[in-house]
């Protein structure tokens, strides 16, 4: 059974006790234990099931690349599934649930998948559930999904709050082991600026766990000396519990910092997520040691060597009283004698190689340890827990020699460099024969912008395992310096296994896993050779090997490596799959940030804004501004308030807020020309004073954008765009002048917000106007198509003879500051006309009503302005003008093209958005041939029907004819062909 | 997440203050050219896995555009320069083809 010792532990606090709760029963651990030294301190072996078989899954590894032992952690607001006990720090009162079981972790129905194996082997989704077509939807899909899934989805909103910060370095160095301390330390030195981080909350890696000498020293006293040096330098910041999730294109560096995990509801964010941006990254990350493919490798219990030291070493538990330790190389030794001299039992060291002499198994012979050479590990036995081994020769089929007792084994084939770092910027590996690892290939390292290399490795990262090498690396990656003399035990070559026995039948290989998480084993891989799959990166996806939420730490090498020897291939030559980020998961929560709720994006607002919230206005996105769409009346629906506004537009006066409008203000000596050449039709030649409507297109000759301009002065024009364009279209224009027509004196400024713009609407706006009092707007002086500057009731405004309604129509533009005041103005003076506000709802009906068309409902950038009967503001007379050309292409001028028209339905109801009109027979695709949609359609309260506009082929040249159109249901309706203008066709209204 | 030097402000300005703009040194076709010269000028865009140069805006910057050298493949920036001009300096040509002997140039 796995215990607690009573004696050592190096990071726990045993005057700290905490307590726990694990399927809800009580447990009890110390201060500065993980949740996975906890579990196994209270002889919690058995922590989950696997995803596929549902395997008993106990804890294999004590860091990062744990693939078994994830929970439900939390409850609630701080709920989240798939935490990973062995990097989650313990607290008092946590509380976590095993996963991937029903009815319960000791007994669970899914385990019959387990005596079902033989039949559900790699690829079997793709095997089984294709035939009968059908059933895939309706018998296969839901049993799967049912099934599938490893942790719960969280049901309440987080309660947590996570933020993200910016930084900025010269170097930053990932990992807080010897390599990293080292490699800071020289950079620091050098002058400069450092960031050192660390995912977890200790120092030193596995040099102060492991005993190694540092100048003179047990590294843990260098360690801390390091770290209080760097502590004390103004250049350097230090940040533990920080994970580099993923570097990207030069030097930004993604770091997730656990803040308040292990504090949970203190106050402060649970994550920081910082944006790094450093010079070069150095990447101390260390080695992630690779299990053994022996049979019953799964078995909780098994576990890796430097695992199994660490929970000794740290937190003072053994994971067994009986441990065997099975072996390619020295280092596992190191696992043996701290078991020994902790006074626990080792009862045999089962080493594949056929000889060992280095100084560790001397040691270990030397303790009394028995050391098998060339034995290997037939069968673990057991069930939910080891219960003994099997051992045979590593040379043979697996004939057993010898049966041994133990309740733990203790594996380890060898280390691979962490090299995500390295690899998720382009950095290249190469196989390193003596240690049957993946290194980064330093003449191939990731580029930075400036050429040189972004990413550079330290210590094991970089496949050195020795710490005189590992901080000798270190230094030389910084920059080069003092390399502190360092002694450690000298060790043996390894030899790589990557199968155990080498010759073990199909029984064996079959329970072999290689993958626990996503259950793939050896004959798994094998058969995907078998069936021609010779790329590692289909390989992965046909068998799931390193796809679990590990992402293959432990999992990928020795896949690949089997895969290899099925094609007869070289390991090198089969490659790695690709590294990508994140590292380990990062909760989304730390990605969004505080882009949450009311500030998940920055949002515009008029300065009437106030007043549309305390009219209760309904108010709806446009880009990010918030408009009114209607402001209902108590009792009224949307539609019956859009239908109230219009009608008394139409029959009074309508005030509307129409600041957003893209105001875009163009001077200069040449800015008449370049508003020829922007503009389809002339600008230039516009008399000071007046207005003018324009249409923009993109040099593909399709309408871009549309508004009103109005000439200032001499040389001034005020373009403007529509409420969605005004960025677009202010960057439109500054791109032509800066890369094309840079010689041309021309000034452009977007000042849509520098005013406030209010459209006085219907027959009494005048009235409204002139109860106001101030300049003259009478229609002698100010005509339609006219503006005037003047003041109205006080405030310095310019009015705009515009209309978007068809009505006479006055926009006034005030500044911004003064846009609530003149508001609340027009509101009193024309409280008396009836007026009333109107929101987007309505304007949209007005101007449909009018055949007016609306960027974005009529165009969709595929229509040029002659598809919507606009030819007449198109200028024949210019040599050029953006999209002149593009317009002349042979296709924009076919009849064949859906041109603009007025549609009504023969009974007055109103065609749903979305309709299109089939025509007859069938295109390549054996879809139904279309002749034209529905761009806008709306009740009209004006004319008490439906109306819409849509294109349709051959437009206006079938005006009267009636076409079938269908409803989103599938239905059809009889729609007529009419003239798009419904209302006031002789434009008498607004120009009174 | 590119790093770009911009030639206006000597800002190291990160890509989200910029926006990219596709390919520099295009020569506008407007009314007279022919159907193949306008296509081309539209349509046909080098997509090369090397040598590029590109238009990129400081918009949430000084607003100005400017054009860059760069290696599509490793993402090394040879250089930043301002947009007013038909081809890249000489100097950064030079530069460029001492860094990449096989580039055949911009001609």
């Amino acid at each position: 059974m796995s215990t607690r010792l009573s004696k050592g532990g190096r990071l726990i606090d045993r005057t700290a006790p905490q307590e726990f709760t694990f399927n809800g029963k009580r447990m009890r651990g110390f201060g500065g234990d993980t949740l996975a030294a906890a579990l196994l301190a209270n002889d919690q072996m058995l922590v989950g099931r696997s995803f596929k078989y549902h395997r008993p899954r106990g804890i294999v590894a004590s860091g990062a690349e744990e693939p078994n032992a994830l929970v439900n952690m939390g409850e609630g607001g701080r709920f989240e599934p798939n935490q990973r006990t062995t990097t989650t720090e313990l607290f008092d009162g946590l509380t976590c649930t095993s996963q991937n079981h029903w009815p319960s972790l000791e007994f669970d129905v899914g385990v019959v998948n387990n005596y079902a194996s033989r039949f559900l082997p790699a690829g079997f989704y793709y095997k089984t559930f294709i035939h009968p077509r059908f059933a895939w939807k309706h018998v296969f899909e839901p049993i799967v999904r049912q099934s599938a899934g490893l942790g719960k989805v969280p049901k309440d909103r987080d309660a947590d709050r996570y933020e993200q910060a910016y930084a900025f370095c010269d170097i930053l160095v990932v990992g807080g082991g010897v390599a990293g301390l080292q490699a800071a330390l020289t950079a620091a030195k050098a002058g400069k600026s450092v960031w050192l981080i660390e995912q977890t909350a200790h120092w030193g890696g596995r040099a102060v766990v492991d005993g190694a000498v540092i100048e003179g020293q047990p590294a843990e006293a260098w360690v801390n000396a390091a770290l209080q040096t760097l502590e004390r330098m103004e250049n350097v910041t230090i940040r533990s519990r920080c994970m580099a999730a993923g570097s990207y294109d030069h030097g930004y560096v993604l770091c997730d910092e656990k803040v308040a995990d292990h504090t949970p509801g203190d106050g402060r964010p649970r994550h920081r997520l910082w944006r790094l941006r450093a010079g070069q990254i150095i990447a101390a990350t260390g080695a992630i040691e690779r299990p053994l493919s022996f049979a019953g490798n799964d078995i909780p219990g098994v576990m890796l060597a430097a695992a199994v030291r660490d929970y000794l070493v740290n937190w003072a538990v053994a994971a067994g009283d009986r441990t065997v330790v099975v072996t390619n190389n020295d280092d596992a030794y190191r696992t043996a004698i701290a078991l020994k001299e902790a006074g626990l039992e080792v009862p045999v060291v089962l080493d594949a190689r056929a000889s060992v002499s280095g100084e560790l198994p001397a040691r270990a012979r030397a303790l009394g340890i028995r050391v098998e050479t060339g034995r290997a590990i037939a069968k673990v036995k057991g069930g939910k827990r080891v219960t003994g081994v099997a051992i045979c020769a590593q040379a043979g089929q697996g004939a057993v020699i010898e049966e041994i007792d133990c309740d733990a084994v203790a594996m380890s084939g060898g280390w691979s460099p962490v090299v995500h770092l390295w690899s998720h910027c382009g950095g290249k590996l190469k196989w390193d024969d003596a240690q049957a690892q993946f290194a980064p290939d330093k003449a191939r390292p990731p580029i930075n912008h400036d050429g040189g290399a972004l990413v550079l490795t330290a210590g094991a990262a970089s496949g050195v395992l020795s710490t005189a090498d590992v901080l000798a690396d270190a230094t030389e990656a910084a920059g080069g310096g003092a390399v502190p003399a360092a002694q450690d035990a000298a060790e043996g070559a390894m030899e790589p296994v990557w199968v155990m026995p080498q010759g073990a039948p199909v029984a064996l290989r079959m329970k072999m896993w290689l993958d626990y998480q996503n259950d793939v084993k050896v004959s798994d891989v094998q058969l995907a050779a078998r069936e021609g799959y010779t790329s590692v990166e289909h390989t992965k996806r046909y068998t799931t090997l390193g796809m679990a939420t590990d992402q293959g730490k432990l999992s990928n090498i020795n896949g690949l490596a089997v895969l290899a020897d099925s094609l007869s291939a070289p390991i090198p030559q089969v490659g790695t799959t690709t590294f990508r980020p994140p590292y380990t998961p990062v909760t989304i929560g730390a990605l969004a940030g505080e882009a949450r709720v009311d500030i998940f994006q920055p949002l515009r607002r008029t300065p009437i804004h106030d007043w549309h919230v305390a009219q209760n206005a309904y108010l709806e996105p446009v880009g990010l501004w918030q408009r009114p769409y209607c402001y209902p009346r108590a009792g009224e629906t949307h539609e019956q308030a859009v239908h109230r506004e219009v009608k008394n537009t139409r029959s009074n006066v309508g005030l509307l807020d129409a600041s957003t409008l893209g105001k875009i203000i163009v001077k200069g000596p040449d800015a008449g020309k370049f508003l020829d050449m922007l503009y389809t039709n002339v600008m230039s030649n516009l008399a000071v004073g007046k207005c003018r409507y324009g249409l923009m297109c993109n040099e593909q000759g399709f309408l871009s954008d549309d508004g009103v301009v109005a000439r200032i002065d001499e040389d001034t024009w005020l373009c403007h765009t529509t409420s969605g364009g005004s960025d677009r279209i202010h960057a439109w224009m500054e791109d032509w002048l800066q890369c094309e027509w840079w010689d041309w004196q021309v000034y452009t400024a977007n000042v849509t917000e520098q005013y406030a713009q209010i459209a006085v609407v219907g027959p009494k706006a005048r009235q409204v106007l002139e109860k106001l009092g101030g300049m003259d707007v009478s229609k002698e002086t100010l005509p339609f198509m006219q503006w005037a500057d003047g003041t109205l009731g006080g405030f310095n405004a310019r009015v705009y003879r515009i209309s978007f309604s068809g009505e006479l129509s006055y926009e006034i533009a005030v500044p911004a500051s003064e846009g609530r005041a003149f508001w609340d103005a027009l509101v009193a003076a024309g409280a008396e006309f009836g007026m009333m506000p109107y929101g987007t709802e309505g304007l949209h009906v007005l101007r449909a009503e009018k055949g007016f068309i609306m960027i974005g409902d009529e165009t969709d950038g595929t229509v040029i302005p002659q598809d919507l009967n606009l030819g007449w503001a198109i200028s024949k007379k210019k040599a050029d003008y953006l999209g002149k050309r593009g317009q002349e292409r042979p296709y924009l001028a076919s009849p064949d093209r859906w041109k603009l028209v007025g549609l009504e339905t023969l009974d007055g109801s109103v065609i749903p958005d979305g309709s299109y009109a089939p025509a007859p027979g069938m295109n390549a695709n054996g879809q139904r041939n279309t002749q034209g949609r529905v761009t806008s359609t709306y009740f009209s309260p004006t004319l008490g029907k439906g109306i819409a506009m849509g294109l349709v082929k051959g437009g206006l040249s079938r005006l009267g004819e009636t076409i079938e159109m269908t409803r989103l249901d599938g239905s059809t309706m009889q729609v007529k062909i009419v003239d798009p203008v419904f209302y006031d066709k002789e434009g008498e209204k607004q120009n009174v | 997440m590119l790093l770009l030097e911009c030639p206006y402000c000597g800002v190291k300005a990160e890509e989200t203050e910029l926006t990219a703009g596709g390919e520099a040194h295009l020569k506008r076709f407007g009314p007279g050219s022919s159907g193949e010269e306008f296509e081309a000028y539209m349509f046909a865009r080098k997509n090369p896995k090397g040598v590029h140069f590109e238009r990129w805006r400081h918009a949430y910057g000084c607003g100005k555009w400017f054009l860059a050298a760069r290696c599509t493949a490793t993402l090394e920036v040879f250089g930043t320069y301002p947009a007013q001009t038909t081809e890249p300096p000489a100097d950064l040509v030079e530069k460029i083809k001492a860094k990449r002997p096989d580039w055949k140039g911009t001609k």
